[in-house]
């Protein structure tokens, strides 16, 4: 059978729900007199909420009609939409039936009203099958639906045609003489006729017979039941049945038809005679036969539609703009509702008019400006007075109304990370970082790998490689890493600021993270220079500048990074005690597994961790009046002495003038004995308030050599 | 100051042609013979002085015109003053002294002037082929659909919008049911939601998945704030597509919610219409026509006339002079009806809603027509946009 087919591209954006089918517009012309072209009416008909996506060779509409219109999924109901737009009348579908001979016997028991709300029924007895004549195999043709014979051809042109799905059974295979809707019993099967053996399922709404099930309720046919070509005698269901009945067998089955596409959708309670009568003509006129009993009409329960009372005022409070009394009353009456000046008393009661002197007068004021407005039984979609606005609006034309900007009177909330945010990510973009986003989704194995937290697993990935939401942002930039690498991008640095996820008990947290990946030259081979690769320190440089950003009282480094870097290259950021990032060289066991043909520099910044620190208050320090000393010292230390260590010990000595000191030179191998190596360094010393003197600056020197010689170094000059 | 002879007279000599000047005797001391003769030195001196290139050379002008021993002054004291008859004396004396001082400031001039060509002459040497590449330091690229996202918040925080965000794994309730999507309703499918798993013990509306549209960001907003509200939701959404040039799993969106007293579908479109032209250009015009989303009524679609072609029809905007960029309308009375409690009664208020794809903002921006290429972190596509 002909699905609709989904149609995606554009209309993702808003989370619209469109389906595509085809409707030709020479079968709508059948019920409407239009004077407009093919064009011009596809034009408005997308202007009015019945979309013309594009036009077929064949000059037939791939049209896109929302889910909430089911009504419109055929020619009729579009023929009813252009009566709305030009004013036309509709020409009523009032088969003519032909007298019927004899009684039917023939029964028809509704026992689950819930989910079968009306079942007509009506018996043609002495057909003879074959195909179809050609006017209905081109029109079926013309709107992709494949031809089958007489009999089905005629139900599925009249679902093309007014939009009511029904059935047609061979009689003779009924058993019992009679049908019955019902829920399907324990293990109970059904062959439906795409030839599936099905299993049937307590909750499943059936058609059966005395004994046992003949179709899946306003989803698909059985098998055994079906119209042969031997089969004379046939039996027409036209019956309404619950949506979310039919939808929940429909996606247990993992069918979707037609017949549940509309029913799920919502069907015209009203229109079950109409269709069963419109199957009989056309299988009179194209199967011969003759019609035996009156129609069958089971109707278990009245899908009833009160009616909704209209206000004009609320019409000017939604859409800004006055709409002519004649207007609106015209647009109504030709979609169907029915339009009756003055609120139904129910309604008036609900709002009543405002009380104090002029009550008659306010009464007859009300009188004028509200209707009450009766719903077509195939209009399921519209039960408010909202959705009655929007008829009027939408056939007005939305374009009809001005544009105008609302006066408002709140204030604004800055989003309190967003100048966070923008600061990290102005800094990672001068540090020459491209901004990169990576997919969600990770495989089970980085997931364990790259975070101690508990993954998240997804009940429907996409695919077994992404079962997991990250937990990390490194999957993600390795992936990066490599696709680059592996297109000969050598150079490579990139950032990505996002969440991760992790398992909290029945929840799920998201962490904001900001990641950094580097490969390859830190600075670029060129004319005027020699490239120089990418190191660690390269890194951590970066991560320095990115952490500056943030108010803190202390901020070290040290080793304890996690197993996945290089253990001797990767150090953990800890700032006022705690770990706001890691980094360093992926470990390499770990690049050889990922096929990362250079080393990979990374880093994890823990974005909600630092988030707890302000952004960096800049405060004015006057600038210096009086001379800054330098002096340098030359050591040699052994390599277990860190430069923390050195760097911690002369802090500890607390010389206010002592306004710097760096590390300038280190040396190893050479002159230097194996274990150990050279440093320079350089002290200076400035004072506020007045020019040092010689004797004070060889005091603070002499501290920190002594300082330096207690950590085990060997001055080499001074 | 003159009084030695230069050796370099004699190279001097060799690059001076033979026309140069010499002095010669005079025959007749009337002021008209004497102002020729000064003027044919005066003449030489200008001359000889403007090719001097360097030291050496302007040292043998030096002593060619001032050396005490044959230098020219000292000739023409002798050709000419000294066997000047009596009476023509004190004139030839006192041009002769003129002269004198001429020479001199020539002279100086000449070298000052030769000092200067020859710093000339060091700056040329530090010439460099200005046309070779300059080292430029890397600048890092903002991605194109985050700038596309940070151009539309700017545009709506200049309309007085506020920017919320939230939470990309929320529960059905947030993603659906407040939202006005019934359960078991067709309008779910088309949402390819994507879900987490074990979540069968839980109620139906606390259950866990990827929202699917920023959309529930709307009810977050209305629980936090009671009305006016005024927000734009930048963020990303998950859906259950399989990647293929217009198809990704991940994707952005921008939302947009407004509600006051008084807020009308005019004002929707020109809200929508302002900011549309503040992005794409004042020439831009939009167009809405219905739609269908479950929690807007009523709901529409938005076009706008092709930026790239102003209507006429080009390959971005598939020959219709319209693109389809934002879904929205105006806020169903059901979605109120799931926050009245913080102030939002239907009959009091109203408030409308848009999304938009980021993604398409910027593939159609920049003309990309692969959206894969967004979540690649290929450089040589990021690059593209520093």
């Amino acid at each position: 059978m002909a699905q609709a087919g989904r149609l995606r591209d554009s209309r993702r954006d808003g989370g619209a729900t469109k389906q595509t089918m085809k409707i030709s517009p020479t079968w709508v012309r059948e019920f409407v007199d239009l004077k407009v072209d093919d064009r011009k009416l596809a034009e408005e008909l997308t202007l009015t909420g019945t979309a013309v996506e594009s036009i077929g060779a064949d000059g037939v509409f791939e049209m896109e009609i929302t889910t909430n219109r089911p009504d419109c999924m055929n020619h009729y109901g579009v023929a009813r939409e252009c009566s709305a737009i030009y004013d036309a009348a509709l020409k009523p579908i009032q088969p003519h039936v032909p007298k019927a001979q004899g009684k039917a016997n023939f029964s028809i028991e509704i026992e689950d009203a819930q989910g079968c709300a009306r079942y007509t029924a009506r018996i043609v007895r002495g057909v003879k099958i074959g195909s179809s004549p050609a006017r209905i195999a081109e029109r079926l043709a013309g709107v992709d639906q494949r031809a089958i014979n007489n009999i089905a051809d005629a139900s599925n042109y009249t679902l093309w045609e007014m939009g009511h799905p029904t059935h047609a059974f061979d009689l003779d295979l009924l058993q019992g003489g009679k049908i019955v809707v019902r829920r399907a019993r324990a293990g109970e099967t059904l062959k439906t006729l795409d030839g599936a053996e099905r299993k049937l399922s307590p909750e499943d709404l059936i058609i059966a017979d005395a004994n046992r099930p003949v179709a899946l309720a306003g989803v698909m046919g059985g098998f055994d039941t079906m119209i042969t070509e031997r089969t004379r005698n046939v039996l027409i269901e036209s019956a309404w049945f619950d949506p979310v009945a039919v939808r929940k067998t429909s996606r247990r089955h993992g069918m979707h038809t037609d017949a549940s596409h509309r029913f799920e959708r919502g069907a015209d309670f009203a229109a079950t005679t109409v269709a069963c009568a419109r199957v009989v003509r056309l299988i009179v006129e194209s199967a011969g036969g003759e019609l035996v009993g009156e129609e069958i009409d089971t109707v278990a329960r009245r899908i009833g539609r009160a009616p909704v009372p209209l206000s004009r005022a609320e019409v000017l409070r939604i859409l800004g703009e006055e709409i002519e009394q004649t207007e609106v009353e015209r647009i109504l009456r030709r979609l169907g509702f029915g339009v009756t000046p003055g609120r139904a008393a129910v309604a008036v009661s609900t709002r009543s008019a405002s009380p104090g002197s002029g009550g008659v007068r306010a009464a007859v004021a009300e009188e004028a400006a509200t209707y009450t407005i009766e719903i077509p039984s195939w209009r399921l979609d519209v039960e408010r007075e909202i959705d009655v606005i929007e008829e009027i609006a939408r056939v007005h034309g939305y374009n009809q109304f001005a544009n105008t900007l609302p006066v408002f009177s709140g204030s604004v909330v800055e989003h309190t990370d967003a100048a966070k945010d923008e600061r990290l990510r102005s800094r990672a973009l001068a540090l020459g970082y491209n901004q990169a986003i990576s997919l969600t989704f990770i495989s089970e194995q980085d997931a364990r790998q790259f975070s101690s937290a508990a993954g998240v697993e997804l009940e429907n990935p996409i695919s077994d490689e992404a079962r997991f939401l990250r937990n990390s942002m490194l999957p993600g930039m390795l992936e990066m890493l490599g696709w680059n690498l592996n297109r000969g991008n050598d150079d490579v640095r990139l950032f990505e600021m996002g969440d991760v996820f992790e398992l909290a008990g029945a929840n799920v947290e998201e962490h904001k993270h900001l990641c950094l990946g580097a490969t390859g030259n830190a600075e670029a081979a060129g004319v005027h220079r020699a490239p120089r690769a990418c190191s660690f320190f390269d890194l951590k440089g970066d991560v320095e500048t990115l952490l500056a950003a943030f108010e803190h009282q202390t901020l070290y480094y040290d080793a304890h990074a996690a197993d996945y870097y290089h253990p001797g290259r990767s150090a953990r950021a800890v700032m006022d005690g705690a770990t706001v990032a890691r980094f360093g060289q992926l470990h390499p066991e770990i690049a050889a597994a990922r096929k990362l043909r250079q080393d990979a520099y990374v880093a994890e910044i823990y974005l909600d961790r630092l988030y707890q620190h302000g952004l960096r208050q800049v405060r004015y320090e006057a600038l210096p009046r009086y001379p800054a000393v330098e002096r340098d010292f030359s050591f040699i230390f052994g390599d277990r002495v860190t430069y923390e260590q050195i760097r911690a010990a002369v802090e500890a000595l607390r010389i206010g003038e002592l306004r710097r000191f760096v590390p300038v030179e280190i040396f190893r191998d050479g002159a230097i004995p194996a274990g150990r190596y050279s440093l320079l360094l350089r002290a200076t010393f400035q004072s506020d308030e007045r020019t040092l003197r010689d004797d004070e600056v060889a005091l603070w020197s002499s501290q920190i050599i002594k300082t330096l010689q207690r950590l085990g170094g060997a001055l080499r000059a001074s | 100051m003159p009084g030695r002879t230069g050796e370099g007279a004699c190279a001097y000599v060799v690059y001076l042609d033979t026309r140069m000047y010499q002095v010669s005797k005079l025959t007749d001391y009337s002021p008209a013979a004497l102002d020729k003769a000064v003027a044919e030195l005066t003449s030489a001196l200008e001359q000889e002085c403007t090719v001097v290139k360097n030291e050496a050379e302007w040292k043998a002008l030096r002593d060619r015109w001032m050396a005490r021993k044959n230098g020219i002054l000292t000739q023409v004291n002798e050709l000419w003053l000294k066997v000047a008859p009596g009476e023509a004396k004190r004139e030839v004396g006192r041009r002769v002294n003129e002269l004198r001082t001429h020479v001199e400031t020539d002279v100086v001039a000449a070298q000052e002037r030769m000092a200067g060509r020859a710093a000339g002459g060091k700056l040329a040497a530090e010439q460099l082929d200005i046309t070779l590449p300059g080292i430029r330091r890397p600048i890092g690229a903002r991605h194109p659909v985050l700038q596309a996202m940070h151009d539309v918040v700017s545009v709506f925080k200049s309309m007085g919008y506020s920017v919320e965000e939230g939470p990309e794994v929320e529960t059905d309730y947030y993603n659906f049911e407040a939202l006005n999507f019934p359960p078991d309703h067709p309008a779910r499918d088309t949402q390819d939601t994507i879900f987490l798993a074990g979540q069968e013990k839980k109620p139906a509306r606390d259950r866990l998945l990827l929202r699917t549209h920023t959309s529930p960001v709307q009810i977050r907003t209305m629980q936090k704030y009671p009305p006016p509200v005024r927000v734009v939701c930048p963020g990303k959404v998950h859906r259950h597509d399989t990647p293929d040039a217009s198809h990704s799993p991940l994707f952005h969106q921008i939302e947009g919610l407004a509600v006051d007293t008084n807020i009308t579908f005019c004002d929707l479109k020109g809200t929508l219409d302002h900011a549309m032209k503040a992005l794409f250009g004042s020439s831009v015009k939009t167009r809405f026509y219905p739609s269908f989303f479950p929690f807007t009524e009523p709901s529409a679609d938005v076009q706008i006339s092709c930026p790239f072609c102003g209507g006429k029809g080009c390959r971005t905007c598939k020959q219709s002079g319209w693109i389809e960029l934002l879904g929205c309308g105006m806020v169903d009375p059901n979605v109120f009806g799931f926050v009245r409690h913080n102030g939002y009664d239907p009959a009091k208020i109203s408030g409308f809603a848009f999304g938009m794809g980021a993604d398409r903002v910027a593939m159609l921006r920049y003309g990309i027509d692969d959206i894969q290429l967004l979540f690649q972190g290929d450089v040589r596509f990021l690059e593209q946009f520093a």
